[in-house]
């Protein structure tokens, strides 16, 4: 009776050698085809939200990956809610695109319980570093450097610029701004002359632009430099009731390559854009793949987006959905 | 415009331009009246010192440009949800769904306008027509179903803008259509036609409520709705009609921001707007508590709040400060219509006056 347990209790230790020898043998290939990834995301909220998403489910496809989506509808509860049932399904790995940046230690806790690797993207989260593999977002930095080097470049080093600023506090408007001053810090003849927040909105990109017509001489703008385009939108709204020609009058510059800036572009109003990469999904898979084969991976995966002009303004506003 | 109803013995024979005498009569006589119109001058003269240029205009392409001019324009929407917050406050309720019906109304159009082959003013009779029902949704609530207004109100201030969402698929909804877009940036004379279209409201309102027994009857109803019920009046009926006034009021607000921008920003039109119209209408002097109204100077207080922010735009003040500077100066405003504020300040005028 006692060598028959013996007997067993060999053969279970066997196999399950066996079993992980047969893992690290087969280690994860690198498109990790075959693998089963929940992606708990935000919700719908934006253009950019859903273009997101669909850039997302288009890479799990093209690389043969099983993805659970799941839309939050801007609510916690239920992204968590998600995550929970990601976790009991015995998912291979997890995106979290986060509505809030606190609040995540349990859920993602649980997920390191069950030896899950959560990769954040996009939005931050404020949990222990050891909880999620790595975050894969944005460098507005980056981007903000990218629209200043352009300006730099349209206008030989010399220009005196306008600034829409988007919502106050927000990491997007604080860290473009940050990229953009850093490079026009460089060259004395490039300087802001107004700076007022917008809001990320038409609106009120709008009515600051309108506010900058009347308290500034207009002929001594030389551009307008927009944390994104919807405010950039506006604005041009705005110059065109004051009799300026945007694009030509005044440069324009701003981020995001949301359709209408490229509508914009075609009817010659705007001059360049930043893409607000929402290709995200990619470097996502990647770095659960790694996890899985355990390798170490930094902290942070900036994406960054490309600038984009007129020349290819049409095919870009085809290709993003435009109406 | 304040002083007729106080007296029993019957109103004098008014001129005909009754408005412009009883403006007149709010700058000379009036206390109520004269801290905000104070306030506004001061605020206004505060933007001149900041920013020389303030009070020039010029004129491009027919078209009137100048600080001014920004603050009338932008300052319209605000001013038009006064209008109608100002009744709805009359009667003892508040309309916190105002900004959500700017949304909703504004993305009907939109939509209608870019998806359907209707002519322009029909969509704007239709977009007109979607702040009636929103205001017939709020007063069958707070009248037939005796809701209270916050909670009545605050149900179509939530799934509001998920209605504009839904109508809009989520997209801010552009369009190109010069007959619609006259609402928020044509001209008329070289004055933007918002500016216009909002008189009109005003005028119309204002000849509505006054010239008639109307504006009584609302400030009964606000006053103590039980005994205006047992004097005859129909409660109900003027509950319902507020909330409706309110709704229409919105919707020609919605058409002049989203005509303005070309296109219908469901998640942001008219986000927040609903409690600067409860603040202008508390400014303009008229209580929460009901009864009483004073729609002009509801609209003088619309236009205090369009001051401070236009006033902030050209200061170059960095953007941290615009909350803080906004706080300091409206509750400066609400010191200065303080009686108990005033008091001390009074009391030593008069000591000073004495000893002279």
């Amino acid at each position: 009776m006692r060598s028959h347990k013996l007997f067993l209790s060999a053969l279970l230790v066997l196999v399950l050698a066996f079993t992980s020898v047969l893992f690290v043998a087969h280690a994860q290939d690198a498109s990790g085809a075959g693998l089963t990834i929940g992606f708990a995301q935000v919700g719908s909220e934006s253009a950019w939200r859903t273009a997101f998403s669909d850039a997302v489910k288009a890479e799990a496809e093209a690389r043969g990956i099983n993805l659970l989506f799941s839309d939050g509808q801007q609510k916690q509860e239920n992204q968590i809610a998600a995550l929970r049932s990601f976790i009991a399904q015995g998912v291979d790995g997890i995106i979290l695109a986060p509505v809030v940046e606190t609040g995540w230690d349990d859920v993602l806790q649980e997920a390191a319980d069950n030896s899950i690797p959560v990769v954040v993207v996009d939005r931050n989260v404020t949990a222990d570093e050891s909880l999620f593999v790595t975050r894969v977002s944005s460098d507005f930095v980056h981007e903000g450097r990218l629209a200043a080097a352009w300006l730099v470049q349209a206008t030989a080093g010399k220009c005196d610029i306008v600034e829409l600023q988007g919502t106050v506090g927000s990491s997007a408007a604080l860290d473009r701004q940050q990229g953009f001053n850093e490079v026009i810090a460089l060259f004395t003849d490039m300087q802001i002359i107004a700076s007022q927040s917008g809001d990320f909105t038409r609106t009120n990109g709008k009515e600051v632009m309108e506010s900058f017509l009347n308290s500034i001489d207009p002929a001594t703008i030389c551009a307008v430099w927009a944390h994104n385009d919807d405010m950039l939108i506006g604005a041009i709204e705005a110059m065109k009731e004051a009799g300026i020609d945007p694009g030509q009058d005044i440069l324009t510059i701003s981020v995001d390559a949301i359709p209408d800036i490229f509508k914009a572009m075609m009817d010659g109003d705007a001059n360049a854009t930043v893409e607000l990469s929402p290709n995200m999904g990619g470097p996502a898979f990647d770095a659960i793949v790694a996890a899985i084969n355990g390798e170490t991976l930094p902290r942070w995966i900036p994406v960054a987006g490309g600038i984009y002009f007129p020349d290819t303004a049409a095919e870009e506003y085809a290709r993003r959905g435009g109406q | 415009m304040t002083d007729q109803r106080t007296s029993s013995t019957p109103a004098p024979p008014r001129p005909k331009s009754s408005i412009l005498s009883s403006l007149g009569r709010l700058a000379a006589g009036n206390r109520r009246a004269l801290f905000p119109l104070l306030a506004l001058v001061l605020i206004l003269l505060g933007n001149w010192l900041i920013s020389p240029s303030f009070f020039s205009i010029r004129v491009v392409e027919g078209r009137m440009l100048g600080s001014i001019i920004d603050i009338f324009n932008r300052g319209a929407p605000t001013v038009l949800l006064a209008i109608g917050m100002t009744l709805v406050i009359a009667t003892k309720g508040i309309d916190l769904s105002v900004g959500a019906v700017i949304a909703i109304c504004g993305a009907v159009a939109a939509v209608l306008i870019s998806t359907t082959d209707l002519s322009p003013y029909v969509v704007m009779l239709l977009s007109v027509g979607a702040g009636i029902l929103c205001g017939l949704w709020n007063g069958i609530l707070v009248a037939i179903f005796d809701i209270q207004p916050f909670i009545a109100t605050l149900i179509l201030m939530v799934v509001g803008r998920g209605i504009a969402q839904l109508i809009t698929e989520g997209q801010i909804a552009v369009f190109n259509n010069p007959t619609l877009e006259f609402i928020g940036k044509g001209t008329l004379f070289g004055i933007p036609f918002a500016i216009i279209l909002t008189a009109i409201v005003f005028v119309i309102v204002y000849l509505f409520i006054r010239r008639t027994a109307l504006g009584l009857l609302i400030e009964s109803v606000g006053a103590n709705a039980r005994a205006s019920y047992y004097a005859g009046i129909n409660a109900r009926l003027i509950t319902l009609m507020v909330y409706v006034i309110s709704g229409i009021c919105a919707a020609i607000a919605g058409l002049i921001i989203t005509t303005d921008i070309k296109g219908a920003d469901a998640n942001n039109a008219g986000l927040w707007l609903e409690l600067d119209a409860i603040l202008a209408v508390v400014i303009g002097g008229t209580l929460l508590s009901g009864g009483r109204f004073y729609l002009a100077l509801s609209v003088i207080g619309a236009l205090i709040i369009q001051s401070i922010q236009t006033g902030i735009f050209v200061s170059g003040l960095p953007p941290t400060f615009n909350l803080i500077v906004q706080a300091v100066v409206i509750l400066a405003i609400l010191f200065l219509q303080s009686e108990e504020f005033r008091r001390p300040f009074v009391r030593a005028w008069n000591r000073m006056r004495k000893t002279a």
